[in-house]
């Protein structure tokens, strides 16, 4: 991190996959993937799949995490153990309690808490493969989920990431250049708003290209929200 | 039913002084969607039909609970939400019960299942729940339906036909709940099921009452 790979990962303007520098992986999209919970959506970026489930509103236990005038959102992010190519040992670690927070944080603008006071919305992200940008992916698929679950909410929640590889800007890493990058910026933002939800840096990148990382981002998740948008409303209006 | 549908952060309209209901919030003079579902535009109010979503007590409303726990002198009642009713021994039974002496559990039981009213409802959503009206009752035997509460109008219909429809072809009795659950009583107790669950698949869809009379024949 931070400095030049020592692989070259962008030969003739190609990245290791064949895609253009300001390309996403090819995304696909489901619902209701977990058929127990309120609202569920598995998001795959190229190789990395999500899967998350939206539980609630829903009485909040125990008692002493209720707050008398305000629902709550708890997230969890989890990698299974066959996510990655060196078996991840199972269960929470110092890495998937960071991201379970920011995952909450970046969605928690977005939904009308207020209207649940005493309660909780669960929001579960499973990563089951993972090629990098899992938390990204997984705020998408957890985004989608919650619309599905019927939550009140000012706006989706779309994320991407977006990096820099021998001193080129690129959008959605995978897993190789996640490992070999200078910098890697994750970004979610609520579309309608431009507002910006998520923004976590990782290596170093000047002021311009903190800038034009964060525009290439909102062009992105404009063009991730349309697919989101699509699938929802397919999900009614038949085929 | 129009099948135009919006989501979360989608733009219904102008507000135009009008009120602004379930499902929608205003940013400015303009209202938005907060839940993916049908808009609902008249003069005096916008509002939005949630496709989906768990039931949050409003008062007024005709629910199906479960009693969970005999208090001294009310019942706790489960009414398919985040939040659980309180029914007070006094707004439950006509006569006088001393509690002292008496326990109120020869009135109604654990996992009794009763029709009643939301009643009151707080800001910090304590719900009271209400049977002094004719319509409350208890609910003997039968089985209980589980479905999206915003879809119960659509199993009503228009002035009850709907519903009307359905307990006259197959010789049930169904009581609905605005809180999502459906009790259902009868020998093709099958049939009237089978239909319900496929009003709430198709509720945003045209033709559902014309669908439903060729379904039940």
């Amino acid at each position: 991190m931070g400095k030049k790979s020592d692989v070259q990962l962008i030969v003739d303007g190609k990245r290791t996959d064949g895609r253009a520098p300001e390309d996403v992986r090819p995304i696909s999209m489901r619902l209701d993937v977990v058929s127990r919970a309120n609202g569920s959506a598995e998001v795959s970026f190229g190789k990395t799949t999500a899967v998350a489930a939206v539980y609630g509103p829903r009485t909040l236990f125990p008692r002493f995490m209720q707050e008398s005038d305000t629902g709550i959102i708890r997230t969890r992010y989890n990698m299974a153990p066959f996510s990655v190519v060196d078996r991840k040992s199972p269960g929470p670690d110092r890495r998937s309690t960071e991201i379970s927070k920011v995952v909450r944080l970046a969605l928690e603008p977005s939904i009308f808490l207020e209207d649940f006071p005493k309660a909780t919305i669960d929001v579960y992200v499973e990563i089951i493969q993972a090629d990098g940008s899992t938390r990204v992916t997984g705020i998408n698929a957890a985004s989608l989920a919650l619309v599905a679950a019927g939550a009140p909410m000012k706006d989706m929640v779309t994320a991407v990431s977006v990096g820099k590889i021998d001193d080129t800007l690129i959008v959605d890493l995978n897993g190789t250049e996640d490992q070999n990058s200078q910098s890697d910026v994750a970004v979610a933002i609520m579309p309608r708003t431009d507002r910006i939800t998520l923004l976590q840096m990782d290596g170093v990148l000047t002021k311009d290209e903190v800038m034009t990382v964060l525009s290439f981002a909102k062009e992105n998740c404009h063009k991730i929200n349309e697919q989101q948008k699509k699938l929802l409303l397919e999900k009614y209006t038949g085929e | 039913m129009d099948t135009k549908l919006v989501l979360p952060g989608d733009l219904i309209g102008e507000r135009k002084g009008r009120r602004f209901g379930r499902g929608t919030f205003v940013e400015g003079e303009n209202v938005y969607s907060a839940v993916l579902g049908i808009p609902r535009a008249s003069e005096v109010e916008i509002s939005v039909i949630p496709m989906s979503g768990v039931y949050l007590p409003v008062m007024g409303d005709r629910v199906i609970g479960t009693i969970k726990s005999v208090e001294v002198s009310g019942w706790t009642v489960d009414i398919n939400s985040p939040y659980t009713a309180f029914l007070p021994l006094a707004e439950a039974v006509d006569e006088y019960v001393d509690t002292s002496r008496e326990d109120i559990s020869r009135f109604f039981d654990v996992g009794d299942v009763i029709f009643c009213r939301i009643s009151k409802v707080t800001k910090g959503m304590n719900v009271q729940a209400s049977m002094r009206d004719m319509m409350s009752r208890k609910l003997f035997s039968g089985a209980i339906l589980n479905v999206t509460p915003s879809k119960i109008p659509r199993i009503i219909g228009k002035a009850g036909s709907m519903v009307q429809l359905i307990k006259q072809k197959t010789k049930c009795d169904i009581y609905t709940g605005q809180n999502g659950l459906v009790w259902i009583r009868g020998d093709d107790k099958a049939k009237a099921i089978e239909t319900i669950l496929m009003i709430e698949r198709e509720s945003h869809l045209k033709g559902l009452t014309e669908k439903v009379e060729k379904m039940l024949g």
